[in-house]
Protein backbone atom coordinates (compact mmCIF):
# COMPACT_ATOMS: atom_id res chain seq x y z
CA UNK A 1 0.00 0.00 0.00
CA UNK A 2 2.80 2.40 0.92
CA UNK A 3 4.47 1.67 -2.44
CA UNK A 4 1.27 2.56 -4.29
CA UNK A 5 1.05 5.75 -2.24
CA UNK A 6 4.71 6.57 -2.97
CA UNK A 7 4.11 5.93 -6.68
CA UNK A 8 1.08 8.24 -6.65
CA UNK A 9 2.98 10.89 -4.70
CA UNK A 10 5.84 10.75 -7.20
CA UNK A 11 3.54 11.41 -10.16
CA UNK A 12 1.63 14.09 -8.25
CA UNK A 13 4.88 15.92 -7.45
CA UNK A 14 6.14 15.35 -10.98
CA UNK A 15 3.15 16.84 -12.81
CA UNK A 16 1.31 19.02 -10.29
CA UNK A 17 4.21 20.06 -8.07
CA UNK A 18 3.82 22.21 -4.99
CA UNK A 19 1.04 24.47 -6.28
CA UNK A 20 -2.08 22.45 -7.07
CA UNK A 21 -4.09 25.66 -7.53
CA UNK A 22 -1.94 26.59 -10.54
CA UNK A 23 -2.38 23.10 -12.03
CA UNK A 24 -6.15 23.28 -11.47
CA UNK A 25 -6.16 26.76 -13.06
CA UNK A 26 -4.48 25.32 -16.17
CA UNK A 27 -7.11 22.56 -16.45
CA UNK A 28 -9.98 25.06 -16.03
CA UNK A 29 -8.42 27.42 -18.61
CA UNK A 30 -8.08 24.60 -21.15
CA UNK A 31 -11.71 23.65 -20.51
CA UNK A 32 -12.87 27.24 -21.16
CA UNK A 33 -10.74 27.35 -24.34
CA UNK A 34 -12.42 24.13 -25.54
CA UNK A 35 -15.89 25.53 -24.69
CA UNK A 36 -15.19 28.77 -26.63
CA UNK A 37 -13.84 26.79 -29.60
CA UNK A 38 -16.91 24.53 -29.56
CA UNK A 39 -19.09 27.66 -29.86
CA UNK A 40 -17.02 28.70 -32.92
CA UNK A 41 -15.58 31.69 -31.04
CA UNK A 42 -11.91 32.53 -31.77
CA UNK A 43 -10.29 31.19 -28.60
CA UNK A 44 -6.52 31.24 -29.30
CA UNK A 45 -6.00 34.31 -27.11
CA UNK A 46 -7.59 32.83 -24.00
CA UNK A 47 -4.91 30.37 -22.82
CA UNK A 48 -1.98 32.86 -22.92
CA UNK A 49 -4.08 35.30 -20.91
CA UNK A 50 -5.10 32.59 -18.43
CA UNK A 51 -1.48 31.45 -18.05
CA UNK A 52 -0.45 35.02 -17.21
CA UNK A 53 -3.13 35.17 -14.50
CA UNK A 54 -2.35 31.69 -13.12
CA UNK A 55 1.39 32.43 -13.02
CA UNK A 56 0.89 35.81 -11.34
CA UNK A 57 -1.33 34.22 -8.68
CA UNK A 58 1.13 31.40 -8.07
CA UNK A 59 4.08 33.81 -7.76
CA UNK A 60 2.14 36.03 -5.39
CA UNK A 61 1.29 33.08 -3.11
CA UNK A 62 4.89 31.84 -3.12
CA UNK A 63 6.35 35.33 -2.51
CA UNK A 64 3.91 35.94 0.34
CA UNK A 65 4.80 32.59 1.96
CA UNK A 66 8.55 33.16 1.74
CA UNK A 67 8.59 36.73 3.02
CA UNK B 1 11.49 26.81 -37.18
CA UNK B 2 9.42 24.28 -35.24
CA UNK B 3 11.95 21.48 -35.84
CA UNK B 4 14.82 23.64 -34.58
CA UNK B 5 12.76 24.79 -31.63
CA UNK B 6 11.85 21.18 -30.83
CA UNK B 7 15.48 19.99 -30.91
CA UNK B 8 16.67 22.98 -28.87
CA UNK B 9 13.96 22.49 -26.24
CA UNK B 10 14.69 18.77 -25.85
CA UNK B 11 18.45 19.52 -25.76
CA UNK B 12 18.21 22.20 -23.05
CA UNK B 13 15.69 20.34 -20.87
CA UNK B 14 17.68 17.11 -21.10
CA UNK B 15 21.01 18.86 -20.42
CA UNK B 16 19.67 20.24 -17.14
CA UNK B 17 18.50 16.78 -16.02
CA UNK B 18 21.72 15.06 -17.16
CA UNK B 19 23.83 17.57 -15.20
CA UNK B 20 21.82 16.72 -12.06
CA UNK B 21 22.12 12.96 -12.73
CA UNK B 22 25.88 13.35 -13.25
CA UNK B 23 26.24 15.02 -9.84
CA UNK B 24 24.53 12.05 -8.15
CA UNK B 25 26.53 9.41 -10.05
CA UNK B 26 29.79 11.24 -9.26
CA UNK B 27 28.91 11.39 -5.56
CA UNK B 28 28.07 7.65 -5.55
CA UNK B 29 31.22 6.76 -7.52
CA UNK B 30 33.65 8.83 -5.46
CA UNK B 31 32.38 7.62 -2.07
CA UNK B 32 31.04 4.09 -2.66
CA UNK B 33 33.10 2.86 -5.62
CA UNK B 34 32.74 3.27 -9.36
CA UNK B 35 31.65 -0.32 -10.03
CA UNK B 36 28.47 0.02 -7.99
CA UNK B 37 27.72 3.54 -9.28
CA UNK B 38 28.22 2.61 -12.93
CA UNK B 39 26.15 -0.58 -12.52
CA UNK B 40 23.35 1.56 -11.04
CA UNK B 41 23.70 3.96 -13.97
CA UNK B 42 23.51 1.11 -16.50
CA UNK B 43 20.49 -0.51 -14.79
CA UNK B 44 18.61 2.82 -14.74
CA UNK B 45 19.46 3.42 -18.42
CA UNK B 46 17.98 0.00 -19.35
CA UNK B 47 14.84 0.74 -17.26
CA UNK B 48 14.44 4.10 -19.01
CA UNK B 49 14.90 2.56 -22.46
CA UNK B 50 12.13 0.05 -21.66
CA UNK B 51 9.78 2.85 -20.48
CA UNK B 52 10.41 4.98 -23.60
CA UNK B 53 10.12 1.94 -25.91
CA UNK B 54 6.76 1.06 -24.32
CA UNK B 55 5.35 4.60 -24.13
CA UNK B 56 6.53 6.01 -27.48
CA UNK B 57 4.69 3.66 -29.86
CA UNK B 58 1.62 3.59 -27.56
CA UNK B 59 1.30 7.38 -27.84
CA UNK B 60 1.36 7.27 -31.64
CA UNK B 61 -1.92 5.28 -31.54
CA UNK B 62 -3.78 8.20 -29.88
CA UNK B 63 -5.44 10.75 -32.25
CA UNK B 64 -3.20 13.81 -32.64
CA UNK B 65 -5.77 16.36 -31.32
CA UNK B 66 -6.39 14.34 -28.14
CA UNK B 67 -2.66 13.81 -27.76
CA UNK B 68 -1.93 17.54 -28.13
CA UNK B 69 -4.60 18.36 -25.57
CA UNK B 70 -3.19 15.95 -22.96
CA UNK B 71 0.45 16.71 -23.77
CA UNK B 72 -0.24 20.46 -23.85
CA UNK B 73 -1.94 20.32 -20.44
CA UNK B 74 0.90 18.23 -18.97
CA UNK B 75 3.61 20.45 -20.44
CA UNK B 76 1.83 23.57 -19.25
CA UNK B 77 1.49 22.26 -15.68
CA UNK B 78 5.07 20.99 -15.76
CA UNK B 79 6.45 24.10 -17.50
CA UNK B 80 4.75 26.48 -15.08
CA UNK B 81 6.47 24.67 -12.18
CA UNK B 82 9.87 25.25 -13.80
CA UNK B 83 9.06 28.81 -14.77
CA UNK B 84 7.73 29.72 -11.31
CA UNK B 85 10.86 28.36 -9.60
CA UNK B 86 13.14 30.08 -12.13
CA UNK B 87 11.37 33.43 -11.66
CA UNK B 88 11.52 33.09 -7.86
CA UNK B 89 15.25 32.25 -8.05
CA UNK B 90 15.99 35.13 -10.42
CA UNK B 91 14.15 37.58 -8.16
CA UNK B 92 15.82 36.38 -4.94
CA UNK B 93 12.80 34.68 -3.37
CA UNK B 94 14.43 31.24 -3.67
CA UNK B 95 18.13 30.34 -3.32
CA UNK B 96 19.94 29.65 -6.59
CA UNK B 97 20.44 26.00 -7.54
CA UNK B 98 24.05 25.24 -6.54
CA UNK B 99 25.38 22.01 -8.07
CA UNK B 100 28.64 22.19 -6.05
CA UNK B 101 26.71 22.46 -2.75
CA UNK B 102 24.42 19.58 -3.77
CA UNK B 103 27.50 17.48 -4.63
CA UNK B 104 29.06 18.23 -1.21
CA UNK B 105 25.82 17.22 0.54
CA UNK B 106 25.49 14.02 -1.50
CA UNK B 107 29.13 13.17 -0.70
CA UNK B 108 28.59 13.64 3.01
CA UNK B 109 25.42 11.53 3.01
CA UNK B 110 27.06 8.77 0.96
CA UNK B 111 30.15 8.71 3.24
CA UNK B 112 28.15 8.38 6.43
CA UNK B 113 25.61 5.87 5.06
CA UNK B 114 25.75 2.24 6.25
CA UNK B 115 27.57 -0.22 3.99
CA UNK B 116 26.21 -3.53 2.78
CA UNK B 117 27.12 -5.80 -0.10
CA UNK B 118 24.64 -7.48 -2.42
CA UNK B 119 25.65 -9.40 -5.52
CA UNK B 120 29.18 -8.08 -5.07
CA UNK B 121 28.03 -4.46 -5.21
CA UNK B 122 27.91 -1.72 -2.62
CA UNK B 123 24.12 -1.53 -2.33
CA UNK B 124 23.97 2.11 -1.23
CA UNK B 125 26.14 3.26 -4.15
CA UNK B 126 24.10 1.19 -6.60
CA UNK B 127 20.70 2.43 -5.40
CA UNK B 128 21.88 6.06 -5.12
CA UNK B 129 23.06 6.05 -8.76
CA UNK B 130 20.07 4.00 -9.95
CA UNK B 131 17.43 6.20 -8.31
CA UNK B 132 19.17 9.44 -9.30
CA UNK B 133 19.52 8.49 -12.95
CA UNK B 134 16.03 6.95 -13.13
CA UNK B 135 14.28 9.99 -11.63
CA UNK B 136 16.22 12.58 -13.67
CA UNK B 137 15.98 10.34 -16.74
CA UNK B 138 12.21 10.01 -16.34
CA UNK B 139 11.93 13.77 -16.76
CA UNK B 140 14.01 13.54 -19.95
CA UNK B 141 11.88 10.62 -21.18
CA UNK B 142 8.70 12.57 -20.39
CA UNK B 143 9.96 15.59 -22.34
CA UNK B 144 11.21 13.56 -25.32
CA UNK B 145 8.06 11.45 -25.59
CA UNK B 146 5.60 14.34 -25.12
CA UNK B 147 7.45 16.89 -27.28
CA UNK B 148 8.14 14.35 -29.99
CA UNK B 149 4.72 12.72 -30.11
CA UNK B 150 2.73 15.98 -30.11
CA UNK B 151 4.80 17.20 -33.07
CA UNK B 152 4.90 13.75 -34.68
CA UNK B 153 8.72 13.81 -34.54
CA UNK B 154 10.01 11.73 -31.62
CA UNK B 155 13.24 11.32 -33.61
CA UNK B 156 14.01 15.07 -33.43
CA UNK B 157 13.30 15.24 -29.69
CA UNK B 158 15.46 12.15 -29.13
CA UNK B 159 18.20 13.80 -31.22
CA UNK B 160 18.18 16.86 -28.96
CA UNK B 161 18.23 14.70 -25.80
CA UNK B 162 20.96 12.45 -27.23
CA UNK B 163 23.11 15.47 -28.06
CA UNK B 164 22.76 16.71 -24.49
CA UNK B 165 23.65 13.27 -23.10
CA UNK B 166 26.81 13.01 -25.23
CA UNK B 167 27.90 16.53 -24.27
CA UNK B 168 27.32 16.05 -20.51
CA UNK B 169 29.00 12.60 -20.48
CA UNK B 170 32.07 13.91 -22.37
CA UNK B 171 32.43 16.95 -20.12
CA UNK B 172 31.72 14.83 -17.02
CA UNK B 173 34.42 12.27 -17.91
CA UNK B 174 36.90 15.06 -18.67
CA UNK B 175 36.39 17.11 -15.52
CA UNK B 176 35.27 14.33 -13.10
CA UNK B 177 33.58 16.98 -11.00
CA UNK B 178 30.04 18.35 -10.76
CA UNK B 179 29.39 20.77 -13.59
CA UNK B 180 29.13 23.78 -11.33
CA UNK B 181 30.05 26.19 -14.10
CA UNK B 182 27.06 25.27 -16.22
CA UNK B 183 24.67 28.21 -15.93
CA UNK B 184 22.01 25.83 -14.63
CA UNK B 185 19.62 28.51 -13.40
CA UNK B 186 19.67 30.24 -16.78
CA UNK B 187 19.13 26.89 -18.50
CA UNK B 188 16.20 26.12 -16.21
CA UNK B 189 14.69 29.51 -17.00
CA UNK B 190 15.00 28.78 -20.73
CA UNK B 191 13.48 25.32 -20.30
CA UNK B 192 10.58 26.69 -18.25
CA UNK B 193 9.90 29.25 -20.99
CA UNK B 194 10.01 26.60 -23.74
CA UNK B 195 7.84 24.05 -21.90
CA UNK B 196 5.25 26.74 -21.14
CA UNK B 197 5.32 27.98 -24.75
CA UNK B 198 4.80 24.50 -26.22
CA UNK B 199 2.18 23.80 -23.54
CA UNK B 200 0.15 26.90 -24.47
CA UNK B 201 0.50 26.18 -28.18
CA UNK B 202 -0.50 22.51 -28.13
CA UNK B 203 -3.17 22.74 -25.43
CA UNK B 204 -4.90 25.50 -27.43
CA UNK B 205 -4.82 23.42 -30.61
CA UNK B 206 -5.85 20.29 -28.73
CA UNK B 207 -8.82 22.17 -27.25
CA UNK B 208 -10.03 22.84 -30.80
CA UNK B 209 -8.93 26.48 -31.20
CA UNK B 210 -6.73 27.57 -34.11
CA UNK B 211 -3.72 29.87 -34.03
CA UNK B 212 -3.69 32.68 -36.57
CA UNK B 213 -0.91 31.73 -38.99
CA UNK B 214 -0.68 28.18 -37.53
CA UNK B 215 2.96 27.28 -36.66
CA UNK B 216 4.08 30.85 -37.44
CA UNK B 217 2.44 31.98 -34.20
CA UNK B 218 4.80 29.82 -32.09
CA UNK B 219 7.54 32.53 -31.95
CA UNK B 220 4.88 35.04 -30.92
CA UNK B 221 3.79 32.79 -28.04
CA UNK B 222 7.48 32.39 -27.12
CA UNK B 223 7.96 36.18 -27.09
CA UNK B 224 4.85 36.56 -24.93
CA UNK B 225 6.11 34.01 -22.36
CA UNK B 226 9.57 35.64 -22.28
CA UNK B 227 8.03 39.11 -21.76
CA UNK B 228 5.71 37.74 -19.06
CA UNK B 229 8.64 36.10 -17.24
CA UNK B 230 10.87 39.16 -17.49
CA UNK B 231 8.08 41.41 -16.19
CA UNK B 232 7.43 38.99 -13.30
CA UNK B 233 11.13 38.97 -12.32
CA UNK B 234 11.32 42.79 -12.46
CA UNK B 235 8.15 43.16 -10.40
CA UNK B 236 9.20 40.64 -7.75
CA UNK B 237 12.71 42.15 -7.51
CA UNK B 238 11.23 45.58 -6.87
CA UNK B 239 8.79 44.13 -4.34
CA UNK B 240 11.63 42.33 -2.54
CA UNK B 241 13.84 45.43 -2.53
CA UNK B 242 11.02 47.43 -0.96
CA UNK B 243 10.35 44.72 1.65
CA UNK B 244 14.04 44.24 2.55
CA UNK B 245 15.72 47.68 2.60
CA UNK B 246 19.49 47.57 1.99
Amino acid sequence: MSRIRAFGRFWWNFVVGDDWIAAAGVVVAIGITAALAAEKIAAWWFLPLAVAIVLAGSLRREARNSS
Amino acid sequence: MTAGFLIASAFLASAVEFVEALTIVLAAGVTRGWRSALTGLAAATVALAVIVAALGPALTLIPISALRLVVGALLLAFGLQWLRKAILRASGYKPLHDEAAIFARELEEARTAEGGQRAGLDWYGFTLAFKGVLLEGLEVAFIVVTFGSAQGRIDLAALGAGGALVLVVIVGVLVRAPLARVPENTLKFAVGVMLTTFGIFWATEGAGAHWPGDDASLPVVLAFVIALSAASVALLRRQRAEAVPA
